[in-house]
């Protein structure tokens, strides 16, 4: 069953023609203009091995999110990185994505998660890189630049990720705070040995999430004070945010992504802006000019994506250093020769 | 010569190099005490950590600037000289091991802290930067590095984005991995690339995680950013005795199905305390079979909350003993015998072999088993001592060298470990790195697809394969060569070359 689908999907890709993959299509908004004729990868599903006590879980790319986060939870585990599910993203799909959810300033990204990866590539060759085990460095860690590579340089088959306990004790704060006095505190609370695993400020609110040991969480909330949050609210708050169904998210104006080191100042940006990841990740809605987020972006010392909507004409990531859009090229050439995946989803240039 | 091309299939030849036109040139770009070029200046350099294997390199340099990097690598390229980087030199897998026409780039002089931002919560070092001094410098702010190899004292943060260093904290706190933002590197020629920044994020593909473990095959790393966390206000470490090493092991997995994840988790087996205790004098259990380590970091309150956890889960998975340090003195005196158990080896036995090798958890007990047959198959002696929390074994088999053969038995040796590592479904290498020494190995954890593309990998950012050739990947010729035809899943593994 397996192996004929496999070999569906090679004859696909040996027709030599653009693909565009698609798991649950949740992130067809996603990444630059891109044609091709749609490969469906949903029927490649199923939970292949999950070992709770080897904190382990491997799964087929077509495999709901949902459905994966569910046998985690039965067991009292889960996915830390928070992958949105934007609808009904599939595991091939989060990673191929790599995007992270509230929590990743405090437990890593996607890509800190991933043990392994099989993969086809673009002559329809099965490989294997990475694993199931915590620790492996036998190779180049090809497992997690596949994370974030927005299905360009193979059909991800498999992955096997990392999972960890859910923390037993889970508290959310509020505070009314203006953004300068906001990325202060949290900046400074980082550097405290906190619990503190997500936060968001928005309209001179900050909103924390404290989760850990029972007793670090009771303590923690005793000494940062604010307003506690009955635990209903407080989970729907970050379930709205993750899978970006608040208010600020909805509408049809463009969405920016702003990404920086966490201590930089609030930016001079048009338009409103909710902050994440301890100020790490900042957002904004409107149509600004591409050229001016970029560059107020990476003067920050980071970049900026036009994550949703908007005209994507001139790209929706960075553009690369000359140096490293060479060495991109030549990754695309080896694991796609003849440019059969995702064309032009990451950048224009491939 | 400059034109010849990288390939997966066989080894490059790099014969006729004009060694004294290579000195006079590189002469031009360093001061006379940043090149060494006569043997007795080069023996120092002739192996790493892993002296098992040497070899005199033509020449050593040792920049001081990232400018006179640059100038190294421009006039190695221009003359097709290999060039092998290295960074303090205690690498367990010679993967500094020089090439017989290479030059060694050594970052030892670029050991500069460039910059720690006590709000921003990073540190931008030079390579040649000791791992724990960067602790060191960020302890008054209250932060650290958390990744702590046990050579932390001497290893340098360039040797551990080139390794992917753990370390015995790492299943809480990460790899090297996870705790580096962004590396400043050269490419073999000449270009400086930033890989990474200063965010949490880069654009376009993640080639921060091909950069760390690349084991110094793609670039040559001036700079790094890492990321520091709180120093935990306290840590706790408990120290549990079984009389059988399978109890030991389930108590592991009985530990993490119970929702926790300790701050460090490490085992040692009977032969293993034997061969520490009367060098460290830490306190330990000897008639234990096995003895676990299982540490508790953060707030007073919360190391209370989980020593209780663990306390209750290792009793009732029959632990005979349980001590819980009663202080900071106490808790590094047990840690003490653990991060010594190399140097005691060494103590009981004229050489010893440490292998890496990484199996899941619950295989531990089929892997003890079969290092003992092994041990009366090969005729010697093995100790084990086991990073449990993830599964990373570091079995040291004790050997003479100056006994003819033993030397060629302790690595039969090593390899079956590697081997099983891979047939009980981990790898032949958890975090010391494939190096010169597990190449052959490579061949039995990965086909010649994978092979080629990690080859491709290499040749995207070295096209002319001049960084640290012949380490990390093998040739498809010599996994043909050295037999490793192992059959996986009824498919010879290498079909299409020519055996020889």
């Amino acid at each position: 069953m397996s192996e004929d689908r496999l070999d569906a999907f090679r004859a696909r890709i040996l027709e030599r023609k653009p693909l565009r993959l698609r798991g649950g299509g949740s992130k067809d908004f996603y990444g630059g203009m891109h044609g091709g004729e749609v490969l469906e990868t949903a029927g490649h599903a199923g939970i292949v091995n999950y070992e709770p006590t080897e904190l382990v879980i491997t799964a087929r790319c077509g495999t709901p999110l949902a459905e994966l986060e569910s046998a985690l939870a039965a067991r009292r585990q889960c996915l830390p990185c928070e992958p949105p599910h934007f609808g009904a993203a599939t595991v091939g799909g989060a990673v191929a994505a790599g995007l992270s959810g509230p929590r990743r300033a405090a437990v890593g990204s996607l890509r800190d998660f991933i043990l392994g990866v099989k993969l086809m590539d673009g002559e329809g060759r099965v490989h294997r890189f990475g694993g199931e085990v915590m620790k492996n460095v036998a190779g180049f860690d090809v497992s997690r630049l596949i994370a974030g590579s927005l299905g360009t340089l193979g059909l991800i088959l498999e992955v096997s990720l990392k999972v960890l306990p859910v923390p037993p004790g889970d508290a959310s704060l509020r505070f009314e705070m203006p953004q300068d006095k906001a990325l202060e505190a949290l900046n400074r609370w980082a550097g405290q040995p906190l619990p503190m695993v997500a936060n968001c400020w928005q309209d001179g609110v900050l909103t924390l999430r404290l989760a850990g040991a029972q007793a670090a969480v009771s303590s923690a909330c005793v000494k940062l004070g604010g307003e506690s949050i009955p635990e209903p609210e407080a989970l729907a708050f970050w379930q709205g945010l993750r899978e970006q169904a608040t208010e600020f998210f909805s509408g049809e104006a463009p969405l920016w992504r702003l990404s920086v080191p966490s201590a930089v100042t609030p930016l001079d940006i048009p338009g409103d802006q909710l902050i994440e990841w301890g100020g790490a990740q900042r957002w904004t809605r409107g149509d600004a000019d591409a050229v001016r987020m970029r560059e107020i972006a990476t003067r920050a010392g980071g970049h900026a994506t036009l994550f949703r909507g908007g005209d994507k004409s001139a790209g929706v990531f960075t553009p690369l250093q000359p140096a490293l859009m060479e060495i991109h090229r030549r990754l695309k050439q080896s694991f796609d020769p003849y440019g059969v995946f995702n064309p032009g989803r990451l950048y224009p240039e491939f | 010569m400059n034109q010849r091309e990288h390939s997966a299939d066989v080894a490059q030849d790099f014969s006729g190099i004009d060694r004294a036109a290579l000195i006079a040139e590189l002469a031009q770009h360093l001061p006379a005490s940043s090149l060494l070029h006569v043997d007795e200046d080069l023996k120092p350099y002739e192996c790493d950590g892993l002296s098992a294997y040497h070899q005199l390199p033509i020449a050593v340099a040792l920049p001081e600037t990232e400018a006179q990097v640059v100038a190294v690598l421009k006039a190695c390229a221009a003359a097709g000289v290999p060039i092998v980087p290295r960074g303090a030199g205690t690498g367990l897998s010679a993967g500094a091991l020089p090439h017989p026409q290479g030059v060694v780039l050594s970052l030892a002089k670029m050991k500069r802290i460039l910059h720690v931002d006590p709000v921003a919560r990073v540190a931008v070092v030079q390579p040649g930067v000791r791992n724990l001094s960067i602790s060191e410098a960020a302890a008054p702010l209250g932060l650290y590095y958390a990744p702590d190899p046990s050579s932390q004292i001497a290893c340098s943060i360039g040797g551990n984005v080139a390794e992917n260093s753990g370390g015995v904290h790492c299943l809480k706190y990460g790899l090297t991995l996870h705790n580096v933002l962004r590396v400043r590197a050269v490419l073999m020629n000449g270009t400086i690339v930033e890989i990474g920044n200063a965010a949490l994020d880069a654009p376009g593909y993640d080639l921060l995680a091909l950069a760390i473990g690349s084991e110094g095959m793609l670039a040559v790393v001036t700079e790094v950013t890492v990321k520091l966390v709180p120093k935990p206000e306290l840590a706790q470490v408990i120290m549990a005795s079984f009389d059988d090493v399978m109890k030991a092991g389930e108590a592991v997995a009985a530990v993490i199905a119970a929702g926790i994840i300790p701050a460090g988790l490490e085992m040692m087996d009977k032969p293993a305390t034997a061969a520490v205790e009367p060098y460290v004098k830490a306190g330990y259990d000897l008639n234990a079979a096995a003895i676990l380590l299982c540490e508790s970091d953060g707030t007073a309150e919360e190391v209370a909350e989980e020593i209780g956890r663990m306390k209750a889960v290792l009793e009732t998975s029959g632990a005979t003993e349980i001590r819980v340090s009663a202080s900071e003195a106490e808790r590094l005196r047990f840690w003490a015998g653990r991060k010594a158990a190399f140097p005691a080896a060494g103590r009981i036995s004229p050489d010893y072999y440490c292998m890496d090798g990484t199996i899941p958890r619950k295989r531990l007990g089929e892997m003890l088993t079969a290092i003992t047959a092994m041990e009366k198959k090969y005729g010697l002696r093995c100790i084990n001592v086991f990073h449990a929390g993830d599964g990373n074994l570091h079995p040291l088999i004790l050997y003479d060298a100056n006994v003819p053969g033993e030397l060629e038995r302790t690595e039969s040796f090593g390899a079956e470990i590697l081997k099983l590592s891979v047939d009980l479904g981990g790898t032949i290498t958890g975090e010391h790195g494939v190096g010169y020494e597990k190449i052959n190995s490579m061949c039995d954890q990965f086909g010649s697809d994978e092979l080629r593309l990690f080859h491709a990998v290499k040749s995207a950012f070295d096209p002319q394969g001049l960084l640290n050739p012949e380490k990390g990947v093998p040739t498809l010729h010599r996994c043909a060569e050295f037999g490793r035809m192992h059959v996986h899943g009824g498919n010879l593994k290498f079909p299409e070359l020519e055996r020889l």
